[in-house]
C-alpha cells in the first residue's frame, strides 16, 4: 500500500496542512511505481526495505520506549544488573545478516537485469552540456538540443508559474512504446546525471566517458525528469521531458524529423537576407547563449562578458566567429561550431554583431562559416 | 583523590593571564575549551549559510539569492559543518575528555596539540574569504567533483585546496596525538578494555583519521596539479580520468562520515548508562562493533558512485558490502537499548539528547540500508531523500551526540550546574525544528526533486515551505544554546564532583571544576 493512502500518515500531513489551500495531489510522499517493468521492480524493492525498516523500528523503539515509561526512576523502579550476553548479542547479529540476505537476492536479481542493455531496437545518444541536451537518433542520422522553456519572467516572479515549471522544454525526447532503447550517455564538459523517475533510469553522463542504460516504455504519455548531478550555475535549469507515443505515431515523427533535416540542410548552400538572419540568430542568441550572456547581451561580469559593445562583436569578423566555433579553452564559452548547424551559426553570429546596438551593419552567410569550418 | 590533587596545585601551575594565555597554551583543558568554541562559531557561521538556502527554497521561484551564489552557499555549507563544526568539536571534546578519562595529566604532545588548534582559524579564514574575492567561493558542492572543480571552477578554487591542506594537518596532528595519548598515558591498571568507550570510539576515529586525512589530500594536490601545472588526472580530454577523482575522494569521504559519527557513539555509551543507572550493555562487543564499522568503512566507498557506470561486480560487491555495516551498527543499537531495559531512568537534558540520538540516527540508518540496495539507488541518488539521510545521521546524530556531551560534562568542565527547564527547553524546540526541517525531505525527494537546485518545481512546494519553517526553528534555538553555555559558565549553581547520580569514571573523581592540572599522580585503576 502505497505510504500515501495510510489513514495514520493522512492524519499527520492534514494536521500539518491546516494553512495550506493545496490539492491533496500535491503531497507526493512516495516514489513513482513508473512505466516500465525495471521501474515497477526497483519501486517494489523499495517497498519491501521500506517495510523491513519499519518492522524492525516497531520492534527497537518499541522496547525502547516500554523502558521509557515503565522503567522509570521517578516511577521507583530499581536498576537490573544483567549487563552481557553473548548469546544475546549472537542472536541480533544473526538475524539481521538473514534478513539482508534475502533482501540482497531480488536486488541482485533486478540489477542483473538492469545491466543487460543487448538487443536495443532504438539507439539514442545522449549528449549533456551546460546547461542543455542533445538527443541524437543513431539509426535514423538526425538530432537536436532540447533546452529549458520555462521563461525568466516565471522564475524570477514576474509571471504566473505555468503548470510544468521548470520541468518544460522546446524539445522533448520522442520514444515510441513497447520497443528497446538503448541509451548512450556522454557530456561535453562537465558531468551531469540523466534521470528520468518514471523510467527508473539514472546515468551519469561524464565527459570522455559513453554509458549505457535502456529503457522499454510501456504506456503512451509524458514523463519529466531532470538533471541530477550539479553541474554548475543553471543545474537546476535542464529539465527532461520525454514523450512516448504508439509505433505508428512515432514513425510519423522520425520522418517528419528527417525531412526539415533536409531542408536544413539545403539552407547551408542559399544566400540569406540579413533579416532572415537576424530572426533565426535571436532564437538561436535566445536559447544557447543568452544562459551566459544574457538576453540583453549585457553577460554577468566579470565572469560572463558582455557582448553589447565587446571588442570582439565590433572588431574583426573572423575573429568573432572563430571563437564561437572553437569556444576558448579553459572558460565556461564552449566551442559552437560542432554543437549548432552552419546556418544557426551565420545567424547567431549575424545577430551579435547587430543586436542591442552593435550597428556593424556585417551580415554572414552560412557557406562563410562552411568554409572556415572546412580550412581548419 | 582530591586530597592527591590539592597538594600538587601549587601556584605557578595556575593558567597564564591574559589573551596570551590562549594563543601558548599547551594545556589540554584550555586546547579543547579553544576547540569547542571556535566549532560552535563556524557552527553559526554554517548555519546562517544553512538559512540563506532555506529562505531560498522557502517558495518556488527565485527570491534572494541567484544560483551563482545558491551554489557557493550549498557548497560552504557542507565543508563549513563537516570541517569547522563537527569535526572540532569531536577534538575539542577528546582534548578535554580523554586526559581525564584514562588518568594522565594531559595530552601526550602538549605543543604539537596547541599547532593543531592554531591553524585550523587560519585555514577557515581562507576558505571564508573566498566569498569576498572575484568569481565567488567555491561552488561545487562538497564533494567537489572534478571536471566542475578544476576545468570550471572559479579562480578562487586555490584557496580551498590550501584550506583543505591545513585542516587535513591540523586533523592528522590531533590523531597522532590522541593516539599517542591513549597508548602510552593511561593510569596503571587502565587496560585497553577497562576504557571507558568513549576512549575507543575515539581511538579508532584517531586511526581513521590518520589513514584518510592523506588521501584527502592527495586528490586537492591532483587538483591543484591540473589547474595551475598542467596535468590531466582527471581531465578526460588530456587522457585523464572524472572518475577517478570520485573513486579517491570517496575513499577519502566514506570513512569520513564515520570519523563524524563513531565519536558519537562514544558519548552515548556514556550518557545511556549513568541515566539508566545500569552498567553499558554489551561492552566488549560494543568495541569489537566499532571496529568491524571502522573496517568495513574502506570497502565500501563507491556506493556514492552507483550511477556512474561502473561493472555489474563492481555495483555487487559495493552494495554488499555497504548491506553489511547494518550489523554492527544494529548491534550497537540493540545494545543501547539493552542497555535502558529494565534500568532506573531520568530523562535530564544529556539523556534527551542521547535517547533522541538513538532513535533519530536509527531512523538515518535505516534510509542507510534502503540507499545501499544499488537498483533502489538510482532513483534516490542525488535527490532529496538523500539529503534528508545524511541529515538524520549528522544532525540528530553527530550535532545531538556533541550538545549531549556539553550538557553532560559542562558541569565538569566549569564547575556549574547548567539550567535544566532551558535546557530542556533547547533539546525539544531542536528536536521538533529539526524533524520539521528534515522528514518532509524524504517526501520530496522520493517524489523527484534532486539536490542543489535553487528552485524547483511547484509539486514540492507545499514540503519545502515545511522544511523552511523546521529549519528557521531550529537554527534560532540554537542561540539559546549560547545563552544557556554562557549563563552556566557565569551564574549556574555550583556542581558536586560527581555531578551525576550514576556516574562512573575518573573523570567524576576530581573536584568539579576540573581543577587546571588533574591526575599529575596517576590514579589506581581497580
Ligand atoms: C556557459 C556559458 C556561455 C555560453 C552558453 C556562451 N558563452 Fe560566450 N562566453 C562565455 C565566457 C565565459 C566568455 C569569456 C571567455 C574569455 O574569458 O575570454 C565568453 C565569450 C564570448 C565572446 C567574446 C566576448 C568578448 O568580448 O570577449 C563571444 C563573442 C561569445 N562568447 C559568443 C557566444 C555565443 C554566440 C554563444 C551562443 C552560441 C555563447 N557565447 C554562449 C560563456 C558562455
Ligand atoms: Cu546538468
Amino acid at each position: 500500500m502505497p505510504l500515501r493512502t495510510m489513514p495514520w500518515f493522512r492524519l499527520v500531513v492534514g494536521a500539518m496542512l491546516l494553512s495550506s489551500s493545496s490539492a491533496w495531489a500535491e503531497w507526493t510522499v512516495n516514489m513513482t511505481p513508473g512505466v516500465t517493468a525495471i521501474s515497477r521492480e526497483i519501486y517494489s524493492l523499495h517497498m519491501i526495505i521500506f517495510w523491513i525498516c519499519v518492522v524492525i523500528g516497531v520492534v527497537v523503539f518499541g522496547v525502547m520506549f516500554w523502558s521509557v515509561f515503565a522503567h522509570r526512576k521517578s516511577k521507583g523502579a530499581k536498576p537490573a544488573q544483567f549487563h552481557e550476553s553473548t548469546t544475546v548479542e549472537l542472536i541480533w547479529t544473526t538475524i539481521p545478516f538473514v534478513i539482508l540476505i534475502a533482501m540482497a537476492i531480488p536486488a541482485t536479481k533486478t540489477l542483473v537485469k538492469i545491466y543487460d542493455s543487448k538487443e536495443s531496437v532504438i539507439d539514442v545518444k545522449i549528449t549533456a552540456s551546460q546547461w542543455k541536451w542533445r538527443y541524437d537518433y543513431l539509426n535514423d542520422g538526425f538530432g537536436y538540443f532540447s533546452n529549458l522553456r520555462t521563461a525568466q519572467d516565471e522564475i524570477y516572479n514576474k509571471a504566473p508559474k505555468g503548470d510544468h515549471y521548470l520541468l518544460e522544454v522546446d524539445e522533448p525526447l520522442v520514444l515510441p512504446v513497447n520497443t528497446k532503447v538503448r541509451f548512450l550517455i556522454t557530456a561535453s564538459d562537465v558531468i551531469h546525471s540523466w534521470w528520468v523517475p518514471a523510467l527508473a533510469v539514472k546515468k551519469d553522463a561524464i565527459p570522455g566517458f559513453v554509458n549505457e542504460s535502456w529503457t522499454i516504455i510501456d504506456e503512451p504519455g509524458i514523463y519529466r525528469g531532470q538533471c541530477a548531478e550539479l553541474c554548475g550555475k543553471d543545474h537546476g535549469f535542464m529539465p527532461i521531458v520525454v514523450i512516448a507515443k504508439e509505433q505508428a505515431e512515432y514513425d510519423a515523427w522520425v520522418a517528419s524529423r528527417k525531412t526539415a533535416a533536409a531542408q536544413e540542410n539545403e539552407l547551408k548552400g542559399k544566400e540569406l537576407s540579413k533579416d532572415e538572419l537576424m530572426e533565426r540568430g535571436g532564437k538561436t542568441y535566445a536559447t544557447f547563449c543568452a544562459a551566459c550572456h544574457n538576453l540583453e547581451g549585457t553577460g554577468t561580469p566579470p565572469v560572463f562578458p558582455a557582448l553589447k559593445g565587446s571588442a570582439i562583436a565590433l572588431g574583426d569578423k573572423n575573429a568573432h566567429i572563430n571563437l564561437v566555433l572553437n569556444g576558448k579553452a579553459g572558460t565556461a564559452m564552449a566551442a559552437f561550431g560542432a554543437q549548432l548547424s552552419e546556418v544557426d551559426l551565420a545567424a547567431v553570429i549575424t545577430y551579435e554583431r547587430n543586436a542591442w546596438g552593435n550597428d556593424t551593419g556585417d551580415v554572414i552567410q552560412p557557406a562563410e562559416i562552411a568554409k572556415l569550418k572546412a580550412a581548419q | 583523590m582530591s586530597a592527591v590533587l590539592e597538594t600538587h596545585n601549587h601556584d605557578h601551575h595556575g593558567p597564564a593571564k591574559g589573551l596570551m594565555r590562549w594563543v601558548f597554551t599547551t594545556n589540554h583543558k584550555d586546547i579543547g575549551t579553544l576547540y569547542l568554541w571556535f566549532s560552535f562559531t563556524m557552527f553559526l557561521v554554517g548555519g546562517c549559510m544553512a538559512m540563506v538556502i532555506r529562505a531560498e527554497l522557502f517558495q518556488p521561484g527565485l527570491q534572494i539569492v541567484r544560483p551563482e551564489f545558491f551554489n557557493q552557499m550549498t557548497t560552504m555549507h557542507g565543508l563549513i559543518m563537516v570541517f569547522g563544526a563537527v569535526m572540532p568539536a569531536f577534538v575539542g571534546l577528546a582534548n578535554w575528555l580523554v586526559p581525564m578519562m584514562i588518568g594522565a595529566p594531559d595530552m601526550a604532545l602538549p605543543r604539537l596539540n596547541n599547532l593543531s588548534f592554531w591553524i585550523l582559524p587560519f585555514a577557515f579564514l581562507l576558505l571564508l574569504s573566498t566569498l569576498f574575492m572575484e568569481g565567488g567561493a567555491p561552488n561545487f558542492g562538497w564533494t567537489f567533483y572534478a571536471p566542475l572543480s578544476t576545468t570550471y571552477a572559479p579562480k578562487t578554487v586555490t584557496f580551498f585546496i590550501f584550506g583543505v591542506h591545513i585542516m587535513g594537518a591540523s586533523s592528522i596532528m590531533g590523531a597522532i596525538n590522541i593516539i599517542a595519548t591513549i597508548l602510552n598515558l593511561r593510569a596503571p591498571g587502565m587496560t585497553l578494555m577497562k576504557m571507558p568507550l568513549f576512549v575507543w570510539t575515539w581511538l579508532i576515529t584517531a586511526y581513521l583519521l590518520i589513514a584518510v586525512m592523506p588521501v584527502l589530500a592527495g586528490v586537492v594536490t591532483m587538483m591543484l596539479m591540473d589547474i595551475h601545472f598542467g596535468t590531466s588526472f582527471f581531465s578526460a580530454a588530456g587522457g585523464g580520468d572524472p572518475v577517478l577523482f570520485q573513486h579517491v575522494f570517496w575513499f577519502f569521504g566514506h570513512p569520513e562520515v564515520y570519523i563524524m559519527i563513531l565519536p558519537a557513539f562514544g558519548v552515548v555509551s556514556q550518557i545511556i548508562p549513568t541515566f539508566s543507572r545500569k552498567r553499558l550493555f554489551g561492552y566488549t562487543s560494543m568495541v569489537y562493533a566499532t571496529a568491524s564499522i571502522a573496517f568495513l568503512s574502506f570497502i565500501v566507498w563507491a556506493h556514492h558512485m552507483f550511477t556512474v557506470g561502473m561493472p555489474l561486480a563492481g555495483e555487487l560487491f559495493f552494495m554488499y558490502a555497504t548491506m553489511l555495516i547494518a550489523v554492527p551498527t544494529g548491534v550497537k543499537v540493540f545494545n543501547w537499548v539493552t542497555t535502558m531495559f529494565r534500568g532506573s531512568l531520568s530523562f535530564e537534558t544529556p539523556m534527551l539528547f542521547a535517547v533522541s540520538f538513538v532513535v533519530l540516527f536509527t531512523i538515518g540508518g535505516f534510509s542507510g540500508l534502503m540507499l545501499a540496495i544499488a537498483p533502489a539507488d538510482f532513483q534516490y541518488h542525488d535527490t532529496y531523500f538523500v539529503v534528508a539521510h545524511f541529515h538524520y545521521v549528522l544532525v540528530p546524530g553527530a550535532i545531538f551526540g556533541i550538545m549531549g556531551a556539553v550538557y553532560y560534562w559542562l558541569p565538569k568542565w566549569c564547575g556549574n550546574m547548567y539550567n535544566e527547564t532551558l535546557g530542556k527547553v533547547h533539546f525539544w524546540l531542536s528536536f521538533i525544528g529539526m524533524n520539521l526541517a528534515f522528514f518532509p525531505m524524504h517526501f520530496v525527494g522520493l517524489a523527484g526533486m534532486p539536490r542543489r537546485i535553487p528552485d524547483y518545481a511547484l509539486q514540492f512546494a507545499d514540503f519545502n515551505r515545511i522544511s523552511s519553517v523546521g529549519a528557521f526553528m531550529f537554527g534560532a534555538t540554537q542561540l539559546l544554546f549560547l545563552y544557556i553555555v554562557i549563563n552556566t559558565i557565569r551564574s549556574g549553581k555550583p556542581a558536586t564532583a560527581q555531578v551525576w547520580e550514576g556516574t562512573d569514571g575518573l573523570e567524576w573523581t576530581i573536584p568539579s571544576p576540573a581543577p587546571y592540572h588533574t591526575f599529575t599522580t596517576p590514579p589506581e585503576v581497580k
